[in-house]
């Protein structure tokens, strides 16, 4: 069976779970986002007691509820790919995903039981006070529950709080606390959830200039962008600071990927940031061409952002991998050494426990744990195995960051028109707005295309490439459910869209 | 209580107009999910194929210590 490793059906698998990620994810960071909005909308209504505010509140409110309605249970299909096509990763992250999985799954329940239920049928039939409350609650729940699976998530790019159990294949937690609170947790949770505060802003900000481009529900629309343009540049100015923390934390734990989002290949001290480039698509690690057909760096601007400190040495691609002496790094051939010493002890240690040889099993147990933390090297053909398609998280992360410093701008742009009450006659910006739209959606999957690709061949950094976290099934079998997912997803991508636009196209309720 | 709890939410199934829409999307969405993928296609490969914790544990220690290479082939 185990012979029968086939990378092609590996590659499916990986698109597979791709795909249905990246549509899972056209809908959580717009719930994340238009649930504050909507409580800021209803909020402003309580305080004011004026009734357009609660019109506006109910229009955002239903196309929240639409997103919502076709987004929900879309998440749960990765975790049947998980059972079936991942399965030794499944098996061997168990003990590790299942609490805060199980948190998830229980805490949404009661949220969308309870709140959600108050929020769309509460209206006239609680309290003013109670249905703002839970407005609210569903905000704050909605962020929260992302919060597990950015946890499971970030435990896989920085694996902490665990050990691996020999005898039963596991990692197995050791401290929660360190699993929750890691670094790359707390950034990725401030960054991602941050970002779909911006997309929402945007989706409120677009549909906004397209009524008022329209000439309808033009005071709605107003009010909606003042509210939208506010939070989306505090979240869009959050959302740098965020990012370059993410970054940071990149450098210090997953340098690989840093040196892949910037194209760089050898490592240098004041190292430039990549304001613009061409990568060269013909360049391999260790090789002897140039890294860009064109490009303009910022001096220095790198290593400050990797290390906080102008001048300090930021690894490149070809230092990570072949090692790099004076800088301390040892390079991927001297780690697949060790890892292939972990594997054989692993398998030691296997036999000796079939064979119940206590002494011999303690012996293996003991070289495998001088090893072990260079387990997933052992399963590496070529040291430049290690390093992660350079041009895609490259463009990928140039892409967000671009995207993510025009937003601030343009709900910059938004307010000052506002200000001076130009902007129903600002035809041009108003295009822009409702092209914000897409480029946020854009923005969104950029970024996990960053952080997914740019930490290949991992699976869980360092213990585990995904090769071997896949299970052995025929290529057809993957390509079949591939094939389905994509019919699928694309009836209820029209579905939403067409219900969607209809809603939008039928505006607020009539006063 | 539990009175109020369920005239609660009949009236507001009742008096939904976009929902009812949503509510039919969601439940043929959960339906095609578990009744046709879950299972037909998604089967817990593990659960499937071995009966005891030991078994799958013994599989998946085989896997990662015998898998073939990054990049090896059959063909």
């Amino acid at each position: 069976m185990i012979e029968q490793v086939d990378l092609s059906q590996v590659n499916w698998a990986r698109a597979q779970f791709a795909l249905t990620a990246m549509y899972h994810w056209i809908f959580v960071p717009l719930t994340l986002g238009l649930s504050f909005l909507v409580a800021f909308f209803e909020s402003i209504y309580v305080k004011t007691g004026n009734e357009e505010w609660k019109r506006i509140t109910k229009f955002w409110m239903t196309l929240f509820g639409i997103n919502f309605a076709i987004g929900v249970a879309t998440g749960i299909i990765l975790e049947f790919q998980f059972g079936t096509n991942w399965s030794n990763y499944s098996w061997m992250v168990g003990d590790i995903f299942g609490a805060p999985l199980a948190i998830e799954g229980i805490f949404a329940f009661f949220l969308e039981a309870t709140f959600f239920a108050l929020m769309f049928f509460g209206w006239d039939r609680v309290s003013v006070k109670m249905h703002l409350f839970s407005t609210w609650m569903v905000a704050v729940g909605s962020s929260l529950s992302a919060v597990w699976i950015l946890v499971a998530n970030s435990w896989m790019q920085f694996p902490v709080g665990m050990a691996f159990n020999p005898e039963t294949a596991r990692f197995e937690m050791q401290n929660f606390w360190e699993v929750l609170f890691s670094p790359v947790a707390v950034s990725k949770f401030s960054h991602t959830t941050s970002s779909g505060f911006v997309l929402a802003s945007l989706f409120v900000l677009g549909i906004s200039c397209w009524y008022l481009l329209k000439g309808r529900h033009q005071l709605m629309a107003k009010r909606s962008i003042a509210v939208a343009s506010v939070f989306g540049l505090l979240a869009a100015t959050y959302v740098i600071f965020t990012g370059d923390e993410a970054a940071y934390t990149v450098a210090q734990k997953q340098p690989m990927k840093l040196a892949a989002m910037e194209g760089l290949y050898v490592g240098e001290r004041n190292a430039g940031l990549v304001a613009a480039g061409i990568i060269n698509s013909a360049k391999n690690p260790g090789d002897e061409q140039p890294a860009f057909l064109f490009d303009v760096k910022l001096p220095g601007l790198l290593s400050l952002l990797a290390n906080r400190q102008f001048g300090s040495f930021v690894p490149g691609v070809d230092d990570l991998v072949y090692g790099n002496e004076e800088e301390g790094i040892v390079s991927v051939a001297s780690r697949m050494e060790r890892g292939r010493q972990a594997i054989a002890y692993l398998a030691a240690f296997k036999e000796a426990t079939d064979n119940e040889n206590e002494v011999a099993s303690q012996v293996a147990l003991q070289q495998f744990n001088i090893y072990k933390d260079d387990m997933g090297y052992g399963h590496l053909v070529s040291p430049s195995d290690a390093a992660p398609p350079v041009a895609t998280t490259y463009y990928a992360f140039h892409i967000m960051v671009i995207l993510g410093t025009l937003f601030p701008l343009v709900f910059l742009l938004a307010l000052y028109f506002l200000h001076k009450k130009t902007l129903e006659k600002q035809r041009l910006f108003l295009f822009v707005g409702i092209l914000c739209v897409p480029l946020g959606y854009i923005a969104q999957q950029a970024g996990w295309v960053v952080s997914e690709v740019g930490r290949q061949p991992w699976a869980i950094q360092g213990l585990l490439p995904v090769h071997v976290a896949n299970t052995n099934l025929t290529t057809g079998t993957v390509q079949t459910t591939f094939f389905i997912f994509l019919g699928l997803f694309t009836m209820l991508l029209i579905a939403e869209i067409k219900i969607m636009c209809k809603q939008i196209q039928l505006g607020p309720e009539e006063k | 209580m539990i009175s109020n709890i369920y005239t609660f939410y009949r009236d507001g199934f009742r008096s939904m107009r976009v929902g009812k829409k949503l509510w039919a999307i969601i439940f043929i969405k959960l339906f095609i999910m578990f009744a046709v993928l879950k299972a037909f296609f998604f089967p817990n490969y593990l659960n499937t194929n071995f009966a005891t914790d030991d078994e799958r544990a013994g599989h998946v220690l085989v896997h990662i210590t015998q898998s073939k290479k990054m990049g090896e082939h059959n063909d």
